[in-house]
C-alpha cells in the first residue's frame, strides 16, 4: 500500500481557481530562517574562501566579525534545518517512481510534465535537494566545529583541522550549487514561490507538478 | 679570578668543575664559546649533574657531590706519575723543591699537630726547613725525601683512577679523559683555564677544593699565563667588590686584617704580617703591608690619626673570634644579639638550616632590612602555611623595612669576577620613597653621632673619631667614595732627591706611592689608581685590544694596578722569554718587563736576579705545600661531607674535615645515611638571580616553580612520575616540589654502594611572583669550611617520596 | 666572534623597508618593487646554545608581552608551548647518542622560521594580514588580521598562535621594527654566547659553514645547516649537530613543506569551487533563456477544478 503524500495542514479549497494549502506558517517560518542562514553563510563563507570575495565581509562589519558570526549562523542553520528535516523527511523518502522521474530528466528540463509519472508532494529532484542538503549540512557543521578555533581549538590537531577546512570548503561549494538548483527550480517553475510565501499554490500548479498529492488531498486516499 | 673573563678566549682547554658557568654566568660564558669557536678549545665539565655547561661541552664526567678532592687528587697523581708536569715552570715557580721541616707528617687522614678536643691543628710543623742564612732550604734535584715533590708523590699515590671511581663514582675512562685533556696543557704552548664557583666553595673542605685545582694548574704551568689560571666566578654583579671592601668581620678593605685581641698595638699587628723574604732577592710584597694599613687608618680617622696615637689603631675594634655567618646566627640563636641590620641580605634564604635561622631571628629585638625588594627574611615572622610555618604571636621581633634604590637607580661601580671595576650610570629615577644605601647609612651615622655628642656613652670616642668628610655629609656621592678608596697625598710627596712627586691633596696614581708615615691616605690600596690624577678610570670604555691577546686594558680598571692577569711574570721562562710564541704575554725585552699587560713584577728587575714571579709570597714562588696558611692542612685530603652516604673510604677514622666549623647544636642534627640515603645538592638556575628575581614577573615566567631533579632510576625506584609532587626531607626540615625526572642525573657506585643524587634549585621562597615554596636551606646543614666558614650547601643527605598533589 | 651590530643612534632613523618592499601580501595581488632588499637571516647555532632563555625574556621585553606565570610540569620548558605572548621558546631534549653513547642535551629555540614560501601567508584569507618583505621577513599585521586561524593550518612548523583575548594571530616578527632601523632582533641582542647571530642570509650561511666545520672537527660528522628547501629556505636557520635528524630537536620537521591539504584547499578547490558555482548559476540562466518559464496552463487549472469538484 502506498503511504500518504499529505502533510498536516495540507488541504484543498475548491473555487476558481482551486487553492491548495501546501505549507503551514510554521513550516514557512522555518524555511525562511534556514534560507536566510544559508544565504548569510554562503556570503560570509565565500568572503573567507576567496580573496576576490573578501569584500563581502563588509556586509558583516568586517573580517573579524565575519569570522566570529559565520559559525554561529551555522549553528542556527543546523537547528533550523533540523526542524525542516523533521517536518519533511517522511515525504522525501525515495520511491520507485522517483527513478522513473529521474530517468526522464530531459522531459523535466524541457517542461514536458505530461511525460512524467504523477508526483506526490515532492518530486525526485526536490527529494535529492532535500537529502543532499541534509547530508551536506551535517558535514558542514561537523567540519565547522573542528575549525571553530574560538571554542574548540584545543580539541583537534592541526592536521585534523587542515582536513576539516578542506572538507568544509568543498562541502560548502556543493551546498551552494544545490542551493542554486533549488532556487532556480522555484523560479523556473512558476507558481512555486507562493507555496513558501503565502503557503498556497493554485490547483493547476498542483495538478501539473504534484498531481498524486492533489488527488490524495481531494480524495483522501493515497 | 687570577685571569680575566676575556682571557678565557686564549684557553686551549676549559675545565669547568665546582661551578656551572653557563647556568650561573651566562654572559661570561661567552668567552668559553669564543675559545671553542675561534681557537678550537675543548671544554670539559665535571659535575654531579649534566648541566647547561655540559650541554655545550666536549667531555662530561659525573661526580658525587662533595668528593671533588678525591677527583682532583687523582688528577694530581696522574700528572705526577705520568710526568705530565711543566718541569721548568714547576721547578722555578713553585715550592716543589723546598724541604719541609723534620717532624711534619700525615697519618690516617690527619696531619701532625691535631688537637681533637679543640678541633684545631697546631700548624708549627707544617713549615720549611730554614737554613743558616735564614732562607728556606731547597733541593733542586727533588730527591730529598722531605722535599715537597717527594711528599706529594707519597701523599697522592693512593689516588689512583680506581680509587677515584670508588670514591667519586666517576667511571675510570671518563676520569682518565679529563686527566689527558688537562695534561695536554703541560707543554708551555697550550694552556687550560679552570672555572669554578660555589660548587667548590660551599663544602666543609671548600678552600682545599680550590687549592687542589690551583696545584694542578701550577703543575701544568698554567698560572700567570694567558688562557690559564684558577678562576672563581663570583655570584653577584659586585660580590668581588664587596669582598675587596672587606665586609667579612675579620678583614678590612684590600684584604688587610682586622685587629684581634692578641694585637694590642699597631706594631704587634703589623709585625705579624710584614713578611720578610724566605729566599734571596725576593719581593715579598706584603712587606708594604704597613703602608697600606697606615693609609687606611688615615682615611678612617683623618687628621685625628697621628703617629703618636698609632694612627688611631686603638679606636679600631679588636676581634675575639671571626664572626662569620654561621657564628653570627649561632650567637643570635643563643639570644645574645639585640639587632640585625640586613643590607641586601636575605638570611632566611641564604643561611644554612632555616629552622635555626627562624629561631635566631625570633630572638632579636629588632631586624632592619635595607633592600630594594621585599625579602623572605622580613616576613620570617609571618605564617605562610607549610612554606613558613611559624606562630606570629610568639615572635616579638620588630621589623623595619627601608626601601633602597636598585643598582640601576644610582651611579656607582661594579667589580666583576675578574677584578675589573666598571662604572655604571644611573638609568632610572629611584622608585617611591627608596633612598640610596649610602644615604641611609650616612643618615644613621649622623643621627648616632648627634646622640653620642649629646649623651656620650660606650664607644663614643671611636665613633666620634671617624672622619666624615663629604661635600654633603648626608649624601656622600659614589664618586667621592671611589676617590676615598683610591687615596691621596696629604702632604707634598718627595723622592729621594727632594723633588715633589705628588703634590699635597692630589690623588695617588698607584699604591706604590703609599707611605707608612701618615703622609698618604687611601681606604683600599688594591684599588689605588682607579681614581688617580687622571680621574675616574672605571668609566673608561675603550674596547681596543692592541696586543691581540684579548687584553682590553683601557676598559674600566682592573685591580691591582690595572693588571689583567695576576702573576703574569710566570708567562715567561726564568730567562724572561715567553714559554712559547702562542702564549707570549709579559716578557723581558732586555731592558724591562713589557708585553700585553701591566707586568705583575717590578718592571726593571732583570731575570738574572732570580726574583720569583709570585711576588706576594716571601718565597717568590707559589706554594704546592701551603705551609701553615690553611687551617686544615698544607696538602688537600679527601674528607667526606659531614652528611655523606659512605664513611671515608680512604681514611675510615676521619670522616669529615677535622677542623671544619661546626657548632654543638648543629652537629646533633646531622642525618645518617641509614635514614637519609640520598645525596642532595643545591644550585641556582639561569632563569633567576638568587632570591631576587622570584619577585620579577618575567623571570617567574621563565621558571615559575620549585622543582627537584632526580634520575630516571630513582624515579622508578620510588615510583615518581615526571611532574609529580615530591617531598624531600633531611634531618632538619622538608621541602616539596615538582619532580623533574631526567637522564642528566645518574646514580653512581660509591664504594660498592649505589648512591642517588637529587638536585635542589635554591631560587624559590614564599615571597614573590613564583609559586610559593619552602626555601631549600630548610634542608641544608650548618657546617662551614675550615678556612672560609662557607656552609656546606652542596652535599648533604636527604630522602625523597612521591606525595599526592596535582600531577602536571 | 661575529661582528656585533653597533648600537643605534639616539636620533630618529627612517625605516629601511616598508609597504613598498612587500613581495607577498595575503589575499592580495601586488606587484613587488623591482629593487629587492638584501635577504636577512637569523642563524641559531644549537651547538652554542646554553638554554638560558635570555632570548625568550628579551622577546617579551621588546615586544611588550605579558606572559602568565605558569607551573612546572616536570620539564625545563616554561611556558610549555608557544603562546600568543611567547613568540619564542627554548625546547630541551635529552638525547642519548647511539653512536658515541654520550648524553646530549639539545636545546632549540623554537619560533617562526620566516619561510621563503610561507604557508601562513598562503592560507590567510584577510588581505594584508600577513606580509612578506623582500628581505625575507614574514610579518603579521594585526590591524588586518581577522583571527580565523588559517595561518595555523598553513604553517608547516606549528608556530602562529591565536589570542583568546583579542582573537588575533601572533608570532615572531623577526623584530621587523628593529631590523627596519638597522638593528638585529631582540633575541639576538640578548644572546650571551652568540648562539643567535643576525645578518644577511649569505653572511649567515658563510658563518654557518665555519661553525659546521668546527662541529665536524669535534666528531659531529652530520653537522649541518637547516635551511629547508621544502619551503624554499627560511630566514631563520639552525646549525644542528645532527642535521640528518632534525626530528630529535624537539620535533623539528625533517622536511617541512606546506601541507598538500592546504595546497589543495588554497589551490584547486579555490578555483574549481568558484567555477562550479558560476557554472550552476550560468546553467540556470541559460536554461531559462532557452526554455522559458515552466508555467501552469489554464488546462491545468481546469483539471484541478474538475478534480476538486468531483470530490464535492
Amino acid at each position: 500500500m502506498r503511504h500518504s503524500e499529505v502533510a498536516p495542514g495540507d488541504s484543498v479549497h475548491p473555487g476558481d481557481p482551486v487553492v491548495v494549502d501546501r505549507y503551514t506558517t510554521g513550516a514557512r517560518i522555518n524555511h525562511w530562517i534556514t534560507a536566510a542562514s544559508l544565504v548569510l553563510l554562503a556570503l560570509s563563507g565565500l568572503a573567507l574562501f576567496h580573496p576576490s570575495l573578501f569584500f563581502l565581509s563588509g556586509l558583516f562589519g568586517g573580517g573579524s566579525t565575519t569570522r566570529m558570526i559565520h559559525p554561529w549562523i551555522g549553528v542556527i542553520l543546523f537547528f533550523s534545518f533540523l526542524g525542516l528535516f523533521l517536518r519533511f523527511w517522511k515525504l522525501n523518502l525515495w520511491e520507485r517512481t522517483d527513478n522513473v522521474w529521474m530517468g526522464r530528466l530531459r522531459d523535466v528540463l524541457t517542461a514536458h510534465d505530461e511525460n512524467l509519472p504523477e508526483v506526490g508532494k515532492y518530486n525526485a529532484g526536490q527529494k535529492m535537494v532535500f537529502w543532499s542538503m541534509s547530508l551536506l549540512i551535517l558535514v558542514l557543521i561537523t567540519s565547522g566545529i573542528v575549525i571553530w578555533d574560538q571554542y574548540f581549538s584545543e580539541y583537534f590537531s592541526i592536521e585534523q583541522k587542515r582536513i576539516a577546512v578542506l572538507i568544509h570548503a568543498i562541502t560548502a561549494i556543493v551546498a551552494i550549487c544545490v542551493w542554486i538548483v533549488h532556487v532556480y527550480a522555484a523560479i523556473w517553475v512558476r507558481g512555486t514561490i507562493s507555496a513558501m510565501t503565502r503557503g498556497r499554490v493554485t490547483g493547476g500548479w498542483a495538478w501539473r507538478h504534484h498531481r498524486r498529492w492533489l488527488k490524495e488531498l481531494v480524495t483522501g486516499r493515497p | 679570578m687570577t685571569n680575566n673573563w676575556t682571557d678565557i678566549k686564549n684557553a686551549d682547554v676549559v675545565w669547568i668543575m665546582g661551578g656551572n658557568a653557563a647556568e650561573a654566568h651566562p654572559c661570561g660564558f661567552k668567552w668559553v664559546t669564543e675559545a671553542k669557536a675561534e681557537r678550537g678549545a675543548k671544554l670539559m665539565v665535571v659535575d654531579p649533574r649534566f648541566t647547561r655547561s655540559a650541554a655545550v661541552s666536549d667531555h662530561y664526567a659525573p661526580i658525587r657531590a662533595g668528593s671533588d678532592i678525591a677527583f682532583l687528587s687523582g688528577v694530581i697523581n696522574y700528572l705526577l706519575t705520568n710526568d705530565k708536569i711543566q718541569r721548568e715552570y714547576v721547578k722555578n715557580y713553585t715550592n716543589i723543591s723546598y724541604i719541609v721541616k723534620e717532624g711534619f707528617g700525615f697519618n690516617e687522614g690527619l696531619f701532625t699537630g691535631y688537637d681533637e678536643s679543640k678541633r684545631t691543628y697546631d700548624r708549627s710543623s707544617w713549615e720549611y726547613e730554614i737554613g743558616p742564612d735564614g732562607f728556606a732550604v731547597r733541593d733542586e734535584t727533588l730527591a730529598h725525601p722531605r722535599c715537597v715533590y717527594q711528599l706529594m708523590k707519597k701523599h697522592y699515590a693512593q689516588y689512583t683512577p680506581e680509587t677515584v671511581e670508588r670514591v667519586s663514582g666517576t667511571p675510570k675512562d671518563k676520569f682518565l679523559k679529563v686527566c689527558e685533556m688537562a695534561a695536554s696543557t703541560a707543554t708551555g704552548d697550550r694552556s687550560m683555564t679552570i672555572m669554578y664557583a660555589l660548587g667548590w666553595t660551599q663544602h666543609s673542605h671548600g678552600a682545599q677544593n680550590i687549592r687542589s685545582a690551583a696545584m694542578i694548574q701550577l703543575l701544568l704551568g698554567n698560572i700567570g699565563v694567558p688562557g690559564g689560571g684558577i678562576n672563581a666566578l663570583r655570584g653577584h654583579a659586585n660580590v668581588q667588590g664587596i669582598t675587596d671592601i672587606g665586609t667579612l668581620t675579620a678583614s678590612l678593605p684590600g684584604y688587610l686584617a682586622m685587629p684581634t685581641d692578641s694585637e694590642p698595638t699597631l706594631e704587634s699587628h703589623l709585625g705579624k704580617r710584614t713578611f720578610k723574604p724566605l729566599q734571596a732577592n725576593q719581593t715579598s710584597y706584603w712587606q708594604n703591608y704597613r703602608k697600606f694599613y697606615v693609609s687606611f687608618l688615615k682615611s678612617l680617622y683623618g687628621e685625628k690619626a697621628t703617629k703618636e696615637n698609632e694612627f688611631g689603631y686603638q679606636w679600631m675594634p679588636k676581634l675575639d673570634v671571626a664572626y662569620d655567618v654561621l657564628r653570627m646566627f649561632e650567637v643570635m640563636h643563643q639570644g645574645k644579639t639585640t639587632g640585625l641590620l640586613c643590607q641586601g641580605f636575605n638570611p632566611l634564604m641564604s643561611v644554612a638550616y632555616k629552622a635555626k635561622t627562624v629561631a635566631a631571628l625570633s630572638k632579636l629585638k629588632f631586624l632592619v632590612s635595607m633592600d630594594p625588594i621585599e625579602t623572605d627574611t622580613v616576613r620570617f615572622w609571618e605564617n605562610h602555611g607549610e612554606f613558613n610555618d611559624v606562630d606570629p604571636s610568639k615572635i616579638q621581633t620588630e621589623v623595619f623595612m627601608l626601601p633602597v634604590t636598585s643598582f640601576v637607580e644610582e651611579d656607582g661601580s661594579f667589580t666583576n669576577s675578574s677584578r675589573n671595576i666598571q662604572w655604571k650610570w644611573k638609568a632610572a629615577d629611584p622608585y617611591g620613597e627608596s633612598r640610596r644605601d649610602i644615604e641611609i647609612l650616612a643618615d644613621l651615622y649622623l643621627r648616632l653621632k648627634k646622640l653620642y655628642e649629646k649623651d656620650g656613652g660606650k664607644g663614643a670616642e671611636p665613633f666620634l673619631a671617624v672622619d666624615w668628610n663629604y661635600k654633603d655629609p648626608t649624601h656622600p656621592s659614589s664618586e667621592e667614595v671611589l676617590k676615598e678608596l683610591n687615596g691621596k697625598a696629604l702632604v707634598d710627596l718627595k723622592d729621594a732627591e727632594g723633588k715633589v712627586t705628588r703634590a699635597a691633596g692630589s690623588q695617588l696614581a698607584s699604591f706604590g706611592e703609599m707611605r707608612d708615615d701618615g703622609s698618604t691616605d687611601g681606604v683600599q690600596w688594591i684599588y689605588t689608581g682607579i681614581y688617580g690624577p687622571n680621574g675616574n678610570m672605571a668609566q673608561r670604555r675603550d674596547n681596543s685590544d692592541p696586543s691581540g691577546m684579548n687584553v682590553y686594558g683601557s676598559w674600566g680598571f682592573c685591580w691591582p694596578a690595572n693588571r689583567r692577569i695576576l702573576y703574569n711574570r710566570a708567562s715567561a721562562d726564568p730567562q724572561g722569554k715567553p714559554w712559547s710564541d702562542a702564549k707570549k704575554y709579559v716578557y723581558w725585552n732586555g731592558e724591562r718587563w713589557t708585553g700585553a699587560d701591566v707586568p705583575d713584577f717590578v718592571p726593571t728587575i732583570p731575570p738574572e736576579r732570580g726574583t720569583g714571579p709570585f711576588i706576594m709570597n716571601p718565597e717568590g714562588v707559589s706554594r704546592l705545600f701551603a705551609r701553615g696558611f690553611m687551617a686544615d692542612g698544607p696538602l688537600p685530603v679527601h674528607y667526606e661531607p659531614f652528611e655523606s652516604p659512605v664513611t671515608n673510604p680512604l681514611f675510615p677514622k676521619v670522616r669529615g674535615n677535622p677542623v671544619a666549623r661546626v657548632f654543638k647544636g648543629d652537629m646533633e642534627v646531622f642525618g645518617s645515611a641509614k635514614d637519609f640515603p640520598i645525596v642532595g645538592t643545591t644550585y641556582r638556575l639561569v632563569e633567576h638571580f638568587h632570591y631576587w628575581t622570584k619577585s620579577v614577573h618575567m623571570n617567574a615566567v621563565a621558571q615559575p616553580e620549585f622543582f627537584v631533579e632526580i634520575s630516571e632510576q630513582l624515579a622508578k625506584e620510588k615510583g615518581i612520575r615526571p611532574g609529580q609532587m615530591v617531598r624531600v626531607w633531611s634531618n632538619r626540615g622538608q621541602v616539596k616540589g615538582k619532580a623533574v625526572v631526567t637522564k642528566r642525573l645518574v646514580p653512581l657506585k660509591i664504594d660498592g654502594k649505589t648512591v642517588h643524587q637529587v638536585g635542589l634549585p635554591l631560587n624559590f621562597g614564599f615571597i614573590g611572583e613564583t609559586k610559593k615554596a619552602s626555601p631549600v636551606n630548610s634542608l641544608t646543614p650548618a657546617v662551614g669550611d675550615a678556612n672560609a666558614q662557607t656552609p656546606e650547601f652542596k652535599a648533604f643527605l636527604v630522602d625523597i617520596e612521591p606525595i599526592p598533589g596535582p600531577v602536571a | 666572534m661575529f661582528p656585533p651590530i653597533p648600537n643605534p643612534t639616539t636620533q630618529a632613523t627612517p625605516a629601511k623597508f616598508g609597504e613598498a618592499d612587500l613581495i607577498r601580501r595575503s589575499a592580495s595581488n601586488i606587484t613587488p618593487a623591482a629593487k629587492r632588499q638584501t635577504e636577512v637571516a637569523k642563524l641559531i647555532d644549537v651547538s652554542k646554545c646554553i638554554g638560558c632563555k635570555a632570548c625568550q625574556v628579551a622577546c617579551l621585553e621588546w615586544n611588550d608581552l605579558r606572559e602568565e606565570v605558569g607551573v612546572n610540569v616536570g620539564l625545563y620548558e616554561n611556558p610549555h608551548d608557544l603562546t600568543p605572548n611567547t613568540w619564542t621558546l627554548m625546547r630541551y631534549t635529552e638525547y642519548e647518542n647511539p653512536e658515541s653513547g654520550n648524553l646530549e642535551w639539545l636545546i632549540r629555540k623554537d619560533g617562526c622560521m620566516h619561510c621563503a614560501d610561507p604557508g601562513c601567508l598562503k592560507a590567510c584569507p584577510a588581505p594584508g594580514a600577513i606580509v612578506q618583505y623582500s628581505n625575507g621577513i614574514v610579518d603579521f599585521v594585526k590591524a588586518n588580521c581577522i583571527g580565523c586561524g588559517y595561518c595555523v593550518k598553513g604553517c608547516p612548523f606549528n608556530i602562529p598562535r591565536i589570542s583568546k583575548v583579542d582573537h588575533k594571530a601572533y608570532k615572531c616578527t623577526l623584530c621587523s621594527d628593529r631590523v627596519a632601523v638597522g638593528q638585529g632582533p631582540a633575541c639576538q641582542k640578548a644572546c650571551p654566547t652568540q648562539a643567535i647571530v643576525f645578518g644577511t642570509k649569505d653572511e649567515m650561511k658563510k658563518w654557518a659553514d665555519k661553525r659546521i666545520a668546527d662541529l665536524k672537527s669535534r666528531g659531529f660528522k652530520n653537522a649541518g645547516l637547516y635551511d629547508p628547501p621544502g619551503v624554499s629556505g627560511t630566514h631563520v636557520m639552525y646549525v644542528l649537530q645532527h642535521a640528518d635528524k632534525p626530528q630529535i630537536y624537539a620535533g623539528l620537521a625533517n622536511n617541512p613543506t606546506i601541507s598538500p591539504i592546504v595546497e589543495l584547499w588554497k589551490g584547486l578547490t579555490k578555483y574549481a569551487g568558484l567555477t562550479a558555482i558560476g557554472a550552476f548559476a550560468a546553467f540556470g540562466l541559460l536554461h531559462h533563456i532557452v526554455s522559458g518559464p515552466n508555467r501552469v496552463s489554464d488546462e491545468d487549472e481546469k483539471n484541478a477544478k474538475r478534480l476538486a469538484q468531483g470530490r464535492s
